[in-house]
């Protein structure tokens, strides 16, 4: 099958030639196991599908063109069928889809399972419009930006907090749907380092489109490092401005849903911003870490995500700006 | 209103004009079924175009990355309302409206079984619709998608009476479905004229016939969901709320159960205008009818055994994914069946190009690129990558615009002659056809690759540089030309009122019942019930038969006279459906009460006039 990637690339960017890109989203450039699994699938389908569109609307299209009045022409001879053609065009899909649904089968059994062998355990927890992720192995919490190694088998154990979302990377797998009241699974081992995006496909309330993810692939050396910085408890720098915005955090009514290791901010409901400054990005995946968009969020969490359930008090610009000082040194 | 300007005044010069004479009261107690399918045709295109509107603010919206256009309040409300305004409101009654005007005058009868039943059908649907679209007025329209999937609508994250309105509003539909489908089983079954055999059955009316068993056996399964939804939300029930033992999936299952014959009940009647239409136009009979016949009994039959193709993602399991894969993949076949029976009609045959086959046939060549698309996500483990994305808003457009909407604007095309009368523009229809084909595949065919390459769908906007921004803006360009293409259909309908050609009674050289008799035909349809010996009697009519005419000599035939009571009995569900929306019981009361008022008062009222 691999010869027929390509042709279906070159399919692909026939058709798209004029509409953009690049695609950093993209299904159709896979990363994974699991996602080449799906995608080489796709193309043996999807050539069977050229075939078959050719076939028929060439006749259709050669039908229009023969058959079309002409003055002085025969009168249609009235046929009212044909058996052995019947049968004819009958087997003929259903010889085609047996051939679509052997392969089908086969990925089906072979994705549609729990994750076999050696595997780091992920849980990943949907919130109206978060993502929290949980390494329970290595005893790490954090929010929206997915950190593994390459080569090695993750294992994402889904539930929801609240509604039905679905969580996916396409360029790593396919959806799988995340469900109050049941687990879920899907697993993968990315092939190769980068920055993947993901967000929610399952329609989830008002700020679907907005509840985004991000997923770092990175050496084992480097994910051993990410772990063991992200275990250890939030720093504290040693400065009057670290003291005067960690005071503002924790009295600010931040730490009701807010954790930050090692400090007095326990809280479970919202995102656990112990590293929160080392994060790529905030507000599930739609805005760059940076302490003007930290500002804006702070202040305005509903225009930049509407129905945000993030409680502000009412707070000075001098406050916000001292909290979000400290948010950012919690590297 | 609307509905007396689809009514020629007068028109043909006939003597028929009285089919559609009278005031606005006539229309509202009519049993005839002319009148209803006339009533039931403009309020459907009138939500056709509401739900078109609705789909091109979407459009407008996703024109460019980061749109500010339209809030994601108002976006949700909009989806959701254009799906649900779609299936229900437009497709389904459009289809109801041909069911109405032509079934009965295809099978040689004089009206439906059960006329007065008939009107009702009509007006809860048509109240119903407007019951449903009254939700904007009132703190805005649904919101939780047209599939509504549990617990996203419990009042915990659906507050408010959104949901309910649209609870409600589907329940109150649900009764017009059933009523009208009962009707048609009865009205096929039983009023057929002598010698119309099953097999001998137009293909329209047979198609209709097993929309109408599927319109029976999957509204019960959506019955019982909203229904316990409903219980859910106003008596504090817990069948979907898992914090307490409850199931989201049981939604999915029961919504799904409906949901798919759902797809079948909307395009089986397109397939039947369709393989009405290319034999006429091809001067030759259907190739295979008894195949096609066939293939659309076990389309409908498959379709009860495929509902969790729409929950691969779900993690049903290998076992499950597998059988739904195979059984989806099944269907492919007597589709496809169906389409190589349609070429096989058109090959060998006079293709005369006139409006009604240029859309029959552009049904043809969209209907299989959706059928392609669909076999893509039969496969459960390739649909992982495809489900809730924009690859699937190509692929059921491809079916329900290119598929459906084609098939019912040829049968609108075919058909208004007989309706009204008069003939529409070729020129215009061919210009509409043309505009349609070429925007509706801009719009749509960017889609798919939107969605493989990870556009989600229902997100109210995209983030720039994920490279989505030069097919969305293709595909609200296309859109904007689409709904453009409409106007070209309404002012050729509105020209041809005043202007148009009479058609006289065949101007097809049609071979069914209906191209029989005068356009639009009288009241009574048949003075003297046709006798028929073969599946084209008009055109065997030539040689061996004789359908009779509209002979004066033979007395007119009584018809059942007009009734407010079905009128009533509707209007008593609707404010039955009001009051429960706001719990407000006195409001209840009053609907019960008008409810067994029009009902007592129509069990006792006498038949004819």
């Amino acid at each position: 099958m691999r010869l027929w990637i390509g042709p279906l690339l070159a399919l692909t960017a026939l058709a798209l030639g004029a509409c953009g890109g690049p695609f950093p989203q993209s299904a159709l450039d896979p990363a994974s196991d699991f996602a080449w699994k799906l995608q080489h699938l796709f193309e043996g389908i999807f050539l069977w599908a050229v075939v078959v569109f050719v076939l028929v609307e060439g006749a259709l299209i050669v039908a229009i063109l023969r058959f079309r009045e002409r003055p002085g022409g025969p009168t249609p001879k009235a046929t009212h069928g044909n058996t052995v053609l019947e049968i004819a065009w009958t087997l003929a899909p259903a010889v085609v889809l047996v051939l679509i649904a052997i392969p089908t089968v086969r990925v089906i059994w072979d994705v549609d399972r729990p994750a076999r062998g050696e595997s780091l355990v992920v849980e990943a927890i949907g919130h109206q419009w978060w993502w929290e992720f949980r390494y329970p192995e290595l005893g790490i919490v954090t929010a929206n930006e997915l950190h593994i190694p390459v080569g090695v088998q993750v294992d994402v154990r889904l539930t929801s907090a609240d509604v039905i979302h679905s969580f996916w990377f396409p360029r790593l797998g396919g959806k799988r749907d995340v469900i109050p009241g049941h687990e879920t699974q899907i697993w993968f081992t990315a092939d190769s380092a980068g920055l993947y995006l993901g967000q929610c496909a399952e329609f989830c309330g008002l700020s679907h489109a907005l509840m985004k993810m991000q997923l770092v692939a990175e050496s084992p050396a480097e994910f051993e490092a990410w772990v063991e910085h992200q275990k250890s408890d939030a720093l504290v720098a040693d400065s009057a401005a670290f003291a005067d915005g960690s005071q503002a955090f924790m009295q600010g009514g931040c730490i009701a849903c807010h954790a930050v290791r090692g400090t007095i901010a326990q809280g479970v409901l919202g995102p656990d911003l112990t590293h929160v400054g080392s994060r790529r990005r905030i507000a599930a995946g739609i805005l760059e870490n940076t302490p003007a968009n930290m500002e804006r969020w702070i202040k305005n969490s509903r225009g930049v995500k509407p129905g945000s359930l993030m409680v502000v008090p009412e707070l000075d610009d001098e406050t916000v700006s001292r909290i979000v000082a400290y948010l950012q040194s919690l590297k | 209103m609307a509905v007396t300007a689809a009514s020629p005044s007068g028109s043909a010069g006939h003597a028929h004009e009285g089919t559609y004479s009278g005031g606005l009261l006539s229309w509202i107690t009519t049993v005839d079924h002319k009148r209803i399918g006339v009533m039931y045709g403009v309020s459907a295109f009138f939500f056709f175009l509401v739900g078109g509107i609705e789909a091109l603010l979407i459009r407008l919206q996703l024109g460019s990355p980061e749109s500010t256009l339209i809030d994601p309040d108002l976006y949700n409300q909009l989806f959701t309302m254009h799906g649900t305004t779609m299936v229900f409101l437009a497709i389904m009654p459009l289809s109801a409206a041909f069911f109405n005007f032509i079934v009965p005058l295809q099978i040689g009868a004089r009206d439906v079984a059960f006329p007065r039943l008939n009107a009702f059908s009509f007006w809860v649907f048509f109240l119903g619709a407007l019951f449903m679209n009254a939700s904007f007025l009132f703190g805005g329209a649904p919101d939780a998608g047209w599939f509504g999937y549990a617990n996203l609508t419990s009042t915990q994250y659906s507050p408010g009476i959104r949901v309910d309105f649209w609870v409600i509003g589907l329940l109150v539909l649900g009764v017009s479905s059933i009523a009208a489908a009962l009707n048609f089983i009865v009205t096929i079954i039983n009023l057929r004229c002598e010698g119309m055999t099953l097999m001998r059955m137009p293909l329209f009316t047979w198609m209709t016939l097993i929309t109408s068993f599927l319109l029976v056996m999957a509204f019960p399964a959506i019955t019982v969901g909203l229904v316990l939804l409903m219980f859910d939300r106003m008596f504090g029930t817990l069948f979907f709320n898992p914090m307490a033992g409850g199931d989201v999936l049981l939604w999915q299952h029961l919504f799904w159960i409906f949901g798919h014959p759902e797809v079948y009940i909307l395009l089986l009647p397109g397939l039947g205008m369709v393989s009405e239409i290319i034999p006429v136009f091809s001067r030759k009979p259907l190739f295979g009818y008894a195949f096609v016949v066939y293939s659309g009994i076990l389309i409908a039959f498959l379709g009860f055994g495929v509902w969790a193709h729409h929950m691969f993602a779900v993690g049903l399991g290998p076992v499950a994914n597998t059988v739904f894969s195979a059984a989806t993949m099944l269907i492919a076949i007597p589709t496809g069946v169906k389409i190589f029976n349609w070429i096989a009609t058109l090959w060998g045959g006079s293709l005369r190009m006139r409006t009604p086959l240029y859309f029959s046939l552009g049904f043809i060549a969209m209907f299989i690129i959706g059928g392609l698309s669909g076999v893509m996500h039969a496969s459960a483990a390739a649909d992982l990558q495809q489900t809730d994305t924009y690859f699937i808003v190509a692929h059921i457009h491809y079916v329900l615009f290119g598929g459906v909407m084609f098939a019912l604007f040829a049968g609108m095309y075919y058909w208004i002659p007989k309706v009204t009368g008069r003939m529409l523009s070729d020129r215009l229809g061919k210009l509409h056809f043309w505009i349609m084909l070429i925007s509706f595949n801009l719009t749509f065919f960017p889609q798919h690759f939107l969605g493989l390459h990870g556009m989600p769908r229902r997100t109210f906007t995209y983030e720039s540089g994920l490279g989505f921004e030069a097919m969305n803006l293709m595909s609200t360009v296309g859109s904007m030309f689409l709904g453009a293409s409409m106007l070209i259909f309404i002012w050729n309908v509105l020209h041809m009122l005043r202007k148009g050609p009479p058609a006289g009674d065949d101007p097809w050289d049609g071979a069914t019942l209906e191209w029989s008799m005068a356009s639009p035909p009288p009241h009574y349809n048949f003075r003297a019930l046709p006798v028929v010996h073969s599946r084209d009697p008009l055109w065997a009519a030539d040689t061996t038969e004789a359908v009779p005419g509209d002979d004066p000599s033979v007395p007119e035939p009584h018809m059942p006279g007009p009734s407010y009571f079905p009128f009533v009995t509707a209007v008593g569900i609707v404010v039955m459906a009001a009051g429960g929306l706001t719990t407000a019981l006195p409001v209840v009361a009053v609907g019960v009460a008008l409810i067994l008022f029009g009902i007592y008062g129509w069990a006792f009222q006498p038949l004819e006039h």
